[in-house]
């Protein structure tokens, strides 16, 4: 008998340790779309301090996967979602959540660089105000903080007063995620972040998702098979609203179990 | 819809290429076997001097499979395909340097009449030839069973090795004046235990590529 209660402690000591490197639980999550079911009752667990990659065809359902992490699918009238996503012990899908803070916590970046037509400065600066921060030192001090976190500190530190927008596509985008960041979130989604530019940035954009695993927990989308494979620690593979295989990444590029992950990965449809 | 047709046929011509490297290699060896049964030293020449070919397609299967990892960036079983042919080919060079020595214990051995009519080593050859065979068809066909099937034999070909080295290393106190013949003799036999341990390791690459799992057949 003492020998079962050892036992069940410790299998609840491995289990209480198996969520504390979660950040993210989603259960049972199927989003629509109108009439439209777009995911199909998905369950997954989202590792903490790590890159997780959404891959799958156009319209497979892990963009919306995504949106519906931080509510951006809140801003389409028909869309609706069921099940759960749970970050620290909260149902991110609640009636009660206030959007605004969670999407403080669980920041987003696009696939179109998105800087505010303002100075470099103000575009981090901005959403800093907002929440309350004034004090020149401080404000001076996250810019420079956030701009480094995003490796862009050393390009852009003696013209933080010129326009965002007179950046590069790859400036830019890091300039984004610099944003984001000011914000101080836990989890950062990345929405195709390095599609849209050119070789050398797009390297430096994956640079700095791995570098940012340190701090943050990563969700990326991505159509680029490579970068997958490169940056990320997790893959899940999506097919028509279905969540076909998750596993380590190296399993998935090496010996996926489905055959239509297979199929995907190696370019054989989609 | 099936894509990456130009890749599928790119993988297809690697893997004839080796199948035919494997070929060659197979014929080298028999000429090597021919020219030690019938003290045949022009054999024995033609072996060694065609080495150089199947070096050659060696290289040739090597360039093409790096070429298809840069241009294709392969993943999963496309990858273990390409891995698989540059190891495959790289054991089939190994079994045609084989030859080689075989070839090269012929002309050390002479004209020197033998001190007996040589009968098993060719049986171990054929039985090591058997396993070649089924290997590479296994490695074409991808086809893990067969793959085990053929590992299997290696046993055989281990102890007709033993067998036969027993048996030659008791002529020499008989037959003092022939330890050079006994002794390349010797060296001939563990040539063909070394083919025999280079195509269990080509059924094991078949099983890799197969499963995707590293496999020990000779333990």
């Amino acid at each position: 008998m003492a020998t079962t209660l050892k036992e069940k402690s410790n299998s609840q000591i491995m289990d209480e340790n198996r969520r504390n490197d979660i950040v993210l639980e989603v259960k049972d999550l199927s989003i629509y779309y109108g009439d439209n079911r777009a995911v199909n009752g998905i369950s997954l667990d989202i590792e903490k301090n790590a890159v997780t990659a959404l891959i799958g065809p156009s319209g497979c359902g892990k963009s919306t996967f995504l949106r519906s992490i931080n509510r951006m699918n809140d801003l389409i009238p028909s869309a609706r979602a069921e099940g759960e996503i749970n970050y620290e012990g909260i149902n991110l899908l609640g009636d009660n959540i206030d959007v605004v803070a969670l999407r403080k916590e669980i920041g987003m970046v696009f696939q179109k660089p998105n800087p505010f037509p303002k100075s470099i400065y103000e575009n981090i600066s901005y959403a800093l105000k907002f929440a309350g921060i004034h004090k020149k030192s401080v404000l001076n001090e996250k810019v420079e903080e956030s701009l480094t976190k995003a490796a862009l500190w050393e390009e852009v530190k003696d013209r933080l007063h010129t326009s965002a927008l007179s950046l590069s596509g790859g400036q830019q985008q890091r300039l984004c995620i610099a944003r984001t960041v000011a914000m101080e979130p836990t989890v950062l989604l990345l929405d195709e972040p390095s599609s849209a530019l050119d070789p050398i940035s797009n390297a430096k954009v994956e640079e700095l998702v791995v570098e940012l695993k340190n701090d943050y927990s990563i969700i990326i989308v991505t159509h680029n098979m490579q970068q997958a494979s490169r940056i990320s620690d997790k893959t899940a593979f999506f097919l028509n609203g279905d969540l076909i295989e998750f596993d380590r990444t190296e399993k998935i590029f090496t010996n996926p179990s489905v055959k239509k992950t297979e199929e995907y990965i190696s370019g054989r449809f989609g | 819809m099936v894509t990456r047709t130009f890749f599928d046929n790119n993988l297809k011509e690697l893997k004839e290429k080796v199948l035919h490297m494997g070929d060659e290699a197979k014929k080298a060896v028999i000429l090597s076997m021919e020219s030690l049964v019938e003290q045949d030293s022009d054999k024995a020449q033609a072996v060694i001097a065609g080495d150089n070919k199947i070096d050659h397609m060696d290289e040739e299967i090597n360039e093409q499979a790096i070429l298809l990892i840069a241009k294709e960036a392969p993943v999963a079983t496309d990858l273990r395909k390409i891995i698989a042919a540059l190891r495959v080919s790289s054991e089939i060079e190994r079994i045609a340097d084989m030859a080689v020595n075989i070839a090269k214990s012929t002309l050390h051995i002479g004209g020197e009449k033998y001190i007996k009519e040589i009968i098993e080593i060719p049986k171990m050859l054929e039985i090591s030839l058997e396993m070649l065979t089924d290997s590479l068809t296994s490695f074409y066909a991808e086809d893990a069973h067969l793959a085990k099937k053929c590992a299997q034999r290696d046993d055989e070909v281990d102890e007709m090795y033993g067998r036969l080295i027993k048996e030659l290393m008791g002529y020499i106190p008989q037959k003092p004046t022939a330890t050079n013949q006994i002794t390349q003799l010797a060296f001939v036999c563990r040539y063909i235990e070394r083919i025999g341990d280079h195509t269990t390791n080509i059924a094991e690459n078949v099983i890799y590529l197969v499963t995707g799992k590293n496999y020990d057949l000779n333990a």
